[in-house]
């Protein structure tokens, strides 16, 4: 875990740093922050108990174990990253651990929504790309330069167009990810729709 | 895109504006909270100085790490006194409805709503639970969400969106005997894959589906999200109305006419489009039991674990990881399997028509001696009900534990555990690695008739052999 952890705030145009790779589909939110940990009311110790239970197993060799990974922000998954659970102890052990930015073959809906709301952008990529970097990412650091507004990620040998929905990444370049503010603009609207609905009457 | 589904009246009529993103902003009709997504909005709400916005429309029990054995105060778990604390502290300060233990409607949220009438059909309802999609069983769109999402709905009663497209799963004909909601809901999950579901809302239709008592869809919509659809709803007919009526919070007198025409009117029209349409044969599904590491991973009980060349290429990675971690061979059966822990209980499978069929099962019978089993009741009103049927007793001479009402083993937040690699037989709803507690302990799901008789015979077994 980085010690110096600070949220992200506000937009988000642009993210550097080093890819993590780790290997699987189907990654659970259990297996991401086991229940265990989930016995907390604040978020901010979650970074060291990250895939706690899978790294124990392997013994130092899980990818964020890596003396190599230490300083990585980057991660780069297979399908279906962070189904089961919506707990967002989840992604928020994964940003305190140091990740800002996930690149996935697919993410599962309730993960990625979490994902925003705390500003870490999650693009996809078809499923031959994303085992082209994880192999070169076991043989050679990457370092990508990921350009949010072109969707774009470069690095010395590798450009990749890279796909976010078009909500999210206007929502990551506006800072409107943190959207309690822009809900709180329609505030009339809103209690206007409380007296506008059939079943408020009812309870 | 979907067009004049319930899905889309739903939407509509909770849409307050679209967001500059282009994503919209809903309205929630009904927030339920819990101790453990909850602490750190309202942390939130304090630091951004902000209030509750519609204090009535957000409801609190305690669930996910209550002790089902001794639940006296404090707990004996200092961190799990500290959480409940902090939710009595906070529905306190911020004037909201909270049935706490010992109050006669605790109870896992997911069992605590629909049995008290809050859930009801064409609500909008969010959770920071991922089984929210439970109360879809109503005809109402319901969706788990993260703590930042719990925040922003304490704070606006509303959360910034994306419209999720539909896809119905039409069930032909209906379940054979022995045959449950959750085998079905298994099958399904088996057939379409674990992922399948994401960016959709799932709408079960056909004959099998309106056969099913309302408890049944619970578990059907329930299970929405293991099949990576964040929403799952079935159209509500006469049934659904009928277990609302006369509920503790159910529209009343001239309020109750006034909700069954709306009710009425709100189920997918006849000729309404949808973005996927999938259909199966209810009566083709068999008892079903997960054998591996995510809820796809299922058989009938008769069937084989798959070979690796029996499976697509993207299910062998997965399968590959469930083999080993669950020392199974492929080509095993997986009846027989020796079992050491017997759980039934969870928002999937534990409320008092799933006491009910388990108990049916082991009247007059004898839970295994290698085998720890236990029941635990949905709510305090599922065990208030048990105990007068005396199924509460029909448990105990069997040689099940009957514990307090919480979530238990199926995630294992409190004492309740696998120990080691044990085998546990459960009618909850995930076996990932880890989920109950030991980071080696193997989960088979299965219905509660299925975790019944596994008990008995201490491995797993086919539950028609018992009920015929």
């Amino acid at each position: 875990m980085k010690s110096d952890f600070t949220p992200p705030i506000g937009k988000i145009s642009n993210i550097n740093g080093q890819c993590i790779s780790l290997i699987g589909n189907d990654i659970d939110t259990d297996r991401i922050i086991p229940a265990r940990f989930l016995k907390c009311v604040n978020f901010d110790s979650l970074g060291e108990s990250v895939f706690e239970d899978d790294r124990k197993t392997l013994k130092g060799k899980h990818p964020f174990d890596l003396e190599e990974n230490k300083n990585a922000s980057i991660l780069v998954v297979n399908s279906n990253f962070g189904c089961g659970s919506s707990r967002e102890h989840a992604p928020q052990a994964l940003m305190r651990w140091g990740i800002k930015a996930i690149i996935g073959e697919s993410f599962a809906d309730i993960f990625y929504s979490n994902c925003i709301a705390i500003g870490i952008p999650c693009f996809t990529l078809p499923k031959k790309s994303i085992e082209e970097i994880q192999n070169y990412c076991n043989n050679q650091s990457l370092l990508l330069e990921i350009d949010l507004k072109n969707s774009l990620a470069k690095s010395k040998d590798l450009n990749l167009n890279l796909e976010i929905k078009e909500s999210s990444k206007k929502m990551f370049l506006s800072g409107e990810w943190d959207a309690t503010a822009t809900l709180l603009e329609k505030s009339f609207l809103v209690e206007r729709k409380y007296k506008e609905l059939p079943y408020i009457k009812f309870i | 895109m979907s067009q004049d589904t319930l899905f889309d009246k739903v939407w509509d009529l909770h849409k307050v504006s679209s967001l500059p993103g282009g994503s919209d902003q809903i309205f929630i009709g009904l927030h339920l909270i819990h101790e453990v997504t909850s602490p750190q909005a309202f942390g939130a709400l304090k630091d951004k100085k902000l209030k509750v916005k519609f204090p009535d429309r957000t409801v609190a029990t305690v669930d996910h790490i209550v002790p089902t054995d001794n639940q006296s105060r404090p707990f004996k778990d200092n961190l799990a006194e500290q959480m409940i604390e902090t939710l009595e502290k906070n529905c306190l300060e911020h004037n909201i409805r909270f049935f706490n233990i010992g109050s006669g409607n605790q109870g896992i949220v997911h069992v605590v709503a629909p049995e008290l009438g809050l859930t009801q059909p064409g609500m909008t309802i969010a959770c920071g639970d991922s089984h929210t999609s439970t109360h879809g069983a109503f005809g109402s769109i319901a969706f788990g969400i993260g703590t930042s999402q719990v925040r922003d709905v304490l704070a606006t009663q509303t959360l910034a969106m994306n419209k999720l497209k539909v896809r119905q799963i039409w069930c032909d004909n209906k379940l054979s005997k022995g045959v449950y909601a959750k085998d079905l809901v298994l099958h399904i999950i088996n057939k379409l894959g674990v992922k399948a579901g994401a960016g959709f809302a799932y709408e079960f239709a056909g004959p099998a589906i309106h056969e099913l008592s309302m408890e049944e869809r619970m578990t059907i919509c329930n299970m929405s999200i293991e099949g990576g659809a964040r929403c799952g709803y079935i159209n509500p007919d006469a049934k659904t109305f009928s277990y609302i009526k006369n509920k503790l919070y159910a529209p009343k007198n001239e309020h109750w006419d006034r909700a069954l025409r709306w009710w009425e009117s709100l189920k997918s029209d006849e000729n309404s489009i949808y973005d996927d349409v999938i259909k199966l044969d209810a009566s083709k599904v068999e008892p079903t039991v997960t054998w591996g590491i995510t809820p796809g991973q299922s058989i009938s009980i008769n069937q084989q674990i798959p070979l690796l060349d029996e499976l697509s290429p993207n299910d062998k990675l997965v399968a590959e990881e469930a083999y080993e971690y669950m020392s199974f061979k492929p080509g095993q059966l997986i009846k027989d399997t020796p079992v050491d822990v017997c759980f039934i209980g969870s928002c999937t499978n534990g409320r008092i028509s799933d006491l009910r069929v388990a108990a049916k099962v082991l009247k007059g019978k004898k839970v295994s001696k290698n085998v720890k089993a236990f029941a635990v009741p949905g709510s305090e009103k599922v065990a208030t009900e048990a105990k007068q049927e005396g199924l509460d007793q029909i448990f105990k001479d069997s040689g099940f534990q009957w514990r307090e009402p919480g979530c238990s083993m199926c995630l294992a937040m409190n004492s309740d555990k696998l120990i080691g690699n044990q085998v546990s037989a459960s009618s909850s709803n995930r076996n990932f690695k880890g989920r109950q507690g030991s980071p080696s302990g193997r989960t088979l799901l299965m219905s509660p008739a299925m975790v019944a008789a596994a008990a008995i015979n201490g491995k797993v077994s086919d539950v028609r052999e018992f009920i015929n």
